[in-house]
């Protein structure tokens, strides 16, 4: 039987972990994301492609907010996760009843809320400065919560594998980084060489922007069930890589 | 009488060591359980297997009868662990951390709230209870740990090195506590290094030695089936050289006398003889049983008995 009492603690105390460093989870990322808002979004412009009908801005805005809701997704399970184990407090879950699923399902929650706080916040800052839409607010929605999901769980995956900072520092900025900073987020991949258009198809990134994307626009690079089916995969079986994980103890009950 | 815990063959394999070679004993309820040995006799591994912290490679253990893998709902509800290692997080004060472990095990509302502030109360942490871990002493940490252990109040509390580190005064008010608790009918098992501790304090004890059980029997027992007694001998010229059968059964050189190990069912008169053969000058003689240190020492030295 689900012990709700086990996850919601669980899931309060992962909130309550970067809600107690708020300048550090939220606001920082908040800053540098409208940073590159500023910089891409005034001096390189006029020499990108985009959709017809949208200034660059508009169209940067989606892509930076969920890079945004990525890696925060991301940063958050990793860092707790790896914090715990590295000053040992991880041994007080690990001495409860909670199981793996709880266990699993209270921190990736915890860094969809982180993710979707720092999208939220690009969001409201970008709207204020320029004129966005959201013609289809269901997708924009479903494709942020699944990208968090997403990226949530391949920071716990982080977490679990690694077994010291530089591991998962090397996880961030030789995976996570590269594969953001790739999956369109700056440009439409039509304005990309046929190659790097192919080679954008085989990152998984790419599909939750270009649906997100969709969400303001209804205009998008591929189609936007297949964003949802991709993206879905990757929820199920980065999901389902953690459970195993998670069930066998490995590197976390050694 | 019900068991507490049983552990049937239990195996730890890591990868060039094996930690645990074949495990099996019993604690029975209401026990006060000592678990003894020298430092990587695998004591704490056996411990972090039954609380859910190592799995094992092979074996069983159960926890009133709940297997501690397929039932670990229910054996980690009736279970409370005191790591060994002193833990902090720096998110939370030990109030937070105690309402926090409580939801882990699906405990709220007012009578838990009250039962934290007791914790609190009688582990002397009440003026702390809103102070970072991160902030507290060694001692205050320890304490924590054990109100951290006891919030879902276990049946069997399980102490692993709880008073390494800590000060004499807290050593005792630790006893005192953990003595309380048992008289309560918690069943207790202990690991320590202090074997006065154990002694003092377990009425039961195992002695481990390279992942395997060298020792079980009652507290008394195993002090009683030691083959040794040992003679405590005020002389007033300690620098005499002894003849060698005396020599042999010396264990320790003290500035008035000596002590010597001397076999139980050996005659005292020949003892005494011997001693005055080396022409000492005896002003007293004083016998005892051996301590639980002798013991140890003697079981987990190499060729011991």
């Amino acid at each position: 039987m689900f012990n709700f009492t086990g996850f919601w603690a669980l899931f309060i105390k992962e909130v309550r972990r970067f809600y107690s460093v708020l300048v550090q989870t939220v606001f920082a990322p908040v800053v540098s994301t409208l940073l590159y808002l500023l910089v891409f979004g005034q001096v390189i412009a006029s020499q990108i492609e985009t959709y017809s009908g949208l200034s660059y801005s508009q169209f940067l805005i989606p892509g930076l907010v969920m890079m945004a809701i990525l890696q925060n997704a991301f940063a958050n399970t990793s860092s707790s996760l790896i914090q715990s184990k590295m000053h040992g407090n991880l041994t007080f879950v690990l001495l409860s009843p909670i199981s793996p699923f709880e266990f699993y399902l209270a921190f990736v929650a915890a860094s969809i809320v982180r993710g979707l706080a720092v999208g939220l916040g690009i969001l409201v800052v970008g709207a204020i400065w320029f004129d966005l839409t959201w013609l289809e607010p269901l997708w924009i929605i479903l494709f942020a919560i699944l990208s968090a999901a997403m990226m949530g769980g391949l920071g716990m995956l982080a977490g679990i594998v690694s077994e010291k900072y530089d591991h998962l520092a090397a996880f961030q900025n030789f995976i996570i980084m590269p594969l953001t900073f790739l999956s369109g987020v700056f440009y439409s991949i039509h304005a990309l060489p046929e190659f790097w258009q192919q080679a954008s198809h085989f990152n998984p990134f790419f599909y939750m922007v270009d649906g997100f994307r969709y969400g303001f626009f209804q205009q998008s690079d591929v189609s936007i069930y297949l964003s949802l089916t991709v993206t879905t995969v990757f929820v199920v079986l980065v999901s389902a890589i953690n459970l195993i994980l998670l069930n066998k103890g490995v590197k976390i009950r050694q | 009488m019900a068991l507490a815990v049983q552990f049937n063959q239990v195996v730890k394999n890591y990868e060039d060591l094996q930690a645990l070679k074949g495990v099996s004993f019993d604690v029975e309820e209401g026990a006060f359980f000592g678990l003894l040995g020298p430092n990587g006799a695998g004591k704490s591994t056996l411990i972090n297997a039954m609380s859910g912290l190592v799995v094992p490679t092979s074996g069983n253990i159960q926890v009133q009868s709940y297997d501690v893998i397929s039932d670990y709902r229910k054996t980690r509800r009736l279970l409370g662990l005191v790591p060994q290692e002193l833990i902090a997080d720096p998110f939370f004060s030990i109030k937070e951390l105690l309402e926090l472990q409580s939801g882990y095990f699906g405990m709220k509302g007012a009578e838990q709230k009250r039962w934290i502030g007791e914790l609190l109360e009688r582990l002397a942490l009440s003026d702390k209870a809103d102070a970072n871990t991160s902030q507290l002493s060694g001692g205050m940490k320890r304490r924590v740990l054990i109100a951290m252990a006891l919030v879902h109040k276990p049946k069997v509390l399980v102490l692993d090195e709880p008073t390494a580190g800590v000060d004499v005064d807290l050593r005792r008010t630790l006893w005192e506590f953990t003595k309380e608790l048992h008289q309560q009918g918690h069943t207790i098992i202990l690991t320590t290094h202090y074997l006065e501790e154990a002694e003092a304090l377990c009425d039961r004890v195992a002695i481990m030695q390279k992942g395997q059980i060298k020792a079980l029997d009652d507290t008394q027992t195993l002090l009683s089936k030691h083959p040794y007694r040992y003679l405590r001998v005020n002389v007033t010229n300690p620098k005499v050289d002894l003849i060698a059968p005396l020599a042999e059964r010396l264990v320790e050189k003290e500035s008035n006398g000596f002590v010597f190990q001397v076999d139980k069912t050996s005659s005292m008169t020949e003892t005494l003889g011997l001693m005055e053969k080396s022409g000492l000058d005896v002003t007293d003689v004083s016998s005892r049983d051996a301590t639980l240190e002798e013991v140890f020492l003697d079981l987990t030295s190499e060729g011991g008995v």
